[in-house]
């Protein structure tokens, strides 16, 4: 069904397209990682892809380039589906860097965090590029194949927050800048 | 009497003037599940929110990359955990969508109903703890008895209540028990009894309409740019659901209708919730009338089902076939695949990648519930702090999916 599709981009973008197959009935096409936000905006606007239902990676630990970046699109009115891959990174898995869609289709955004988070893909163009799964202070990736599923993360120490000048606990009248009057005046004159 | 005769200079009631930061979460009476939301309130109304999830993320696919694909059956059970049955059938249908096999029928029934089953014990679930939280002590209470009458079931099929595991590659693990059929029908005449006590109770009560109506409003463009599926995309008037759209298992052949929402705010979720009980309660009614009493249920396959224990124990070949499929794992055919199915919240995909060995690769579980609670921050900003609790409770994050 949507193999018009996939003959249609080979048209529309020449030499974008790397590879194509569509093996137990998911039709793939393999992407240049330069034009993927590119064919992405064609694909939502031209082709009816109204969802991006899901964006993930996969870490073959040994090839360069070594991550594929995977996407699933799926046209509600068409009832089509396509998955498109893009290839990015190096062996050491630096350099994996590919274009955000978060333009395209909201779902991008949380789905690219979490690919970041757990692969360290870097997403350019994404608004809010933090951790999502775990926390600012891990080490590593934790979906990579080189990190050992056994790995002890560091202990976290008391994070430095900005206008904060003291941690709890606090006193019996700090810390609320909005408190409530009381009307207990024996206190203080004594 | 004297007036009260207060020295105001030196005690005025201050009121912050910037916005106020409030954080809730991420265990919080009001959150089912772990989730913390930072909000900048300006006055009562959320001006921008932080929704932070995470915190119940246990590395599911980390681990699945250290077994067998068999072994990946008790953690998919662990994702959602209140319908861990459609976990477990939506799996074994993507590794049996790989190896290019389809169960007999009567498993392929039975797999419906109790699917359908864990359904409704996640919607029950969701609007009853909606309800609860909006101060409705009662229809909560009603509704998770109800809950476990199905889980009764689910005990009596699987052995566990919660935690099934009883999902294989090429079939279930164990074959209906006689008195299941006659069982299932009692309960889901209860549900249908329960359904409408519950409707009479909150239909009419103002306090609960109020609540819910014109409150977190999301737009059918955004809500399908956001990738919601499930109940929060058909409130939002979205007619997808992948049994209809794609149908698997026999649920072409069942009637049912796919109710969807028109004003797409939380009192659209919870009525289409309702209302899928009320169609999950018809299609097992129908799948109860055509599962056959008799027949297998597992396919005829020795590369993939265990063989019985008799012949494990009494000859060679039986050991070995066991030994080899419970050591090495079964072999998946070297490729990827995207496999989908209708989970308690939507869309429930899982994109497997297998070298040919018996290790998984890659398992990807595409949770619907990280989507929807993707685009919590987009319904409750501008609302009021009082809103949170409603909107949240329609989206019905379970934590263990959202997080994995």
């Amino acid at each position: 069904m949507a193999k018009a599709l996939v003959s249609l981009l080979e048209k529309q973008f020449p030499g974008a397209v790397l590879e194509a197959h569509s093996q137990h009935g998911d039709d793939t096409v393999v992407l240049d990682p330069a034009r993927w936000k590119e064919v992405a905006r064609f694909l939502r606007d031209s082709a009816g892809m109204e969802m991006l239902v899901d964006l993930t990676c996969v870490d073959w630990q040994h090839r360069e380039p070594r991550f594929d970046v995977v996407a699933h699109l799926h046209s509600l009115s068409k009832g089509q589906r396509l998955r498109i891959k893009a290839r990015v990174g190096d062996v050491e898995g630096e350099e994996a860097e590919i274009d955000s869609l978060t333009e395209l289709w909201g779902s991008a955004n949380w789905a690219e965090r979490e690919a970041f988070d757990m692969f360290g893909v870097v997403f350019r163009g994404h608004p809010d590029l933090r951790r999502i799964l775990t926390y600012p202070e891990f080490v590593g990736h934790a979906l990579r194949k080189d990190y050992p599923a056994d790995r002890i993360q560091p202990l976290v120490p008391y994070r430095e927050v900005e206008n904060i000048q003291k941690l709890p606990p606090f006193d019996q009248h700090e810390g609320m800048s909005f408190g409530r009057q009381t009307h207990d005046f024996s206190r203080g004159e004594d | 009497m004297e007036p009260l005769d207060l020295d105001l200079d030196h005690g005025e009631i201050e009121l912050a003037a910037e916005p106020m930061l409030i954080n809730v979460g991420p265990s919080h009476p009001a959150m089912h599940g772990t989730v913390r939301i930072v909000m900048e309130l300006s006055g009562e109304t959320i001006e921008r929110c932080d929704v932070q999830v995470g915190y119940l993320h246990r590395g599911f696919e980390k681990m699945c990359e250290r077994g067998t694909w068999t072994q990946v059956f008790p953690y998919v059970d662990r994702c959602n955990y209140v319908s861990p049955m459609l976990n477990n059938v939506g799996f074994a249908l993507a590794c049996e969508k790989m190896l290019g096999i389809e169960v007999p029928e009567r498993c392929q029934w039975y797999r419906m109903i109790l699917g359908e089953l864990a359904r409704i014990a996640d919607h029950l679930t969701c609007d009853g703890a909606m309800v609860m939280e909006l101060g409705a002590f009662t229809p909560f209470l009603w509704m998770v008895k109800t809950r476990e009458m199905i889980w009764d079931v689910l005990e009596e099929e699987t052995g566990a209540r919660l935690t099934h595991s009883f999902g294989r590659v090429g079939g279930m693990a164990a074959p209906p028990t006689p008195g299941f059929k006659e069982h299932t029908r009692a309960v889901v005449d209860h549900v249908r009894r329960v359904l409408d006590e519950v409707k009479r109770l909150l239909l009419g009560n103002r306090i609960f309409l109020d609540r819910l109506e014109g409150v977190g409003v999301i737009s059918p463009e955004d809500a399908v740019s956001l990738g919601w599926t499930g109940p929060a995309l058909r409130g939002a008037g979205v007619a997808y659901d992948v049994r209809k759209a794609s149908p698997y298992l026999k649920y072409g052949e069942v009637e049912f209708d796919v109710p969807v929402g028109t004003a797409s705010d939380c009192f659209d979720r919870f009525m289409v919730r309702m209302e899928e009980m009320e169609q999950s309660s018809r299609i097992i009614d129908q799948c109860l009338e055509r599962m056959a009493d008799e027949g297998p249920i597992n396919v005829d396959d020795p590369r993939v089902v265990l063989p019985p224990k008799d012949e494990v124990y009494s000859t060679i070949e039986g050991t070995i076939r066991h030994f080899k499929i419970v050591m090495e794992g079964l072999k998946l055919p070297a490729g990827e695949v995207y496999s989908y199915t209708e989970g308690g919240n939507g869309e429930l995909g899982f994109y497997l990648v297998s070298d040919g060995s018996g290790t998984p690769w890659r398992v990807r579980i595409r949770p619907p519930c990280f989507f929807v609670t993707g685009g919590l921050e987009r319904i409750i900003t501008g609302q009021m702090v009082a809103d949170v609790v409603p909107c949240f409770g329609s989206l019905n994050m379970i934590g263990g999916e959202c997080d994995r």
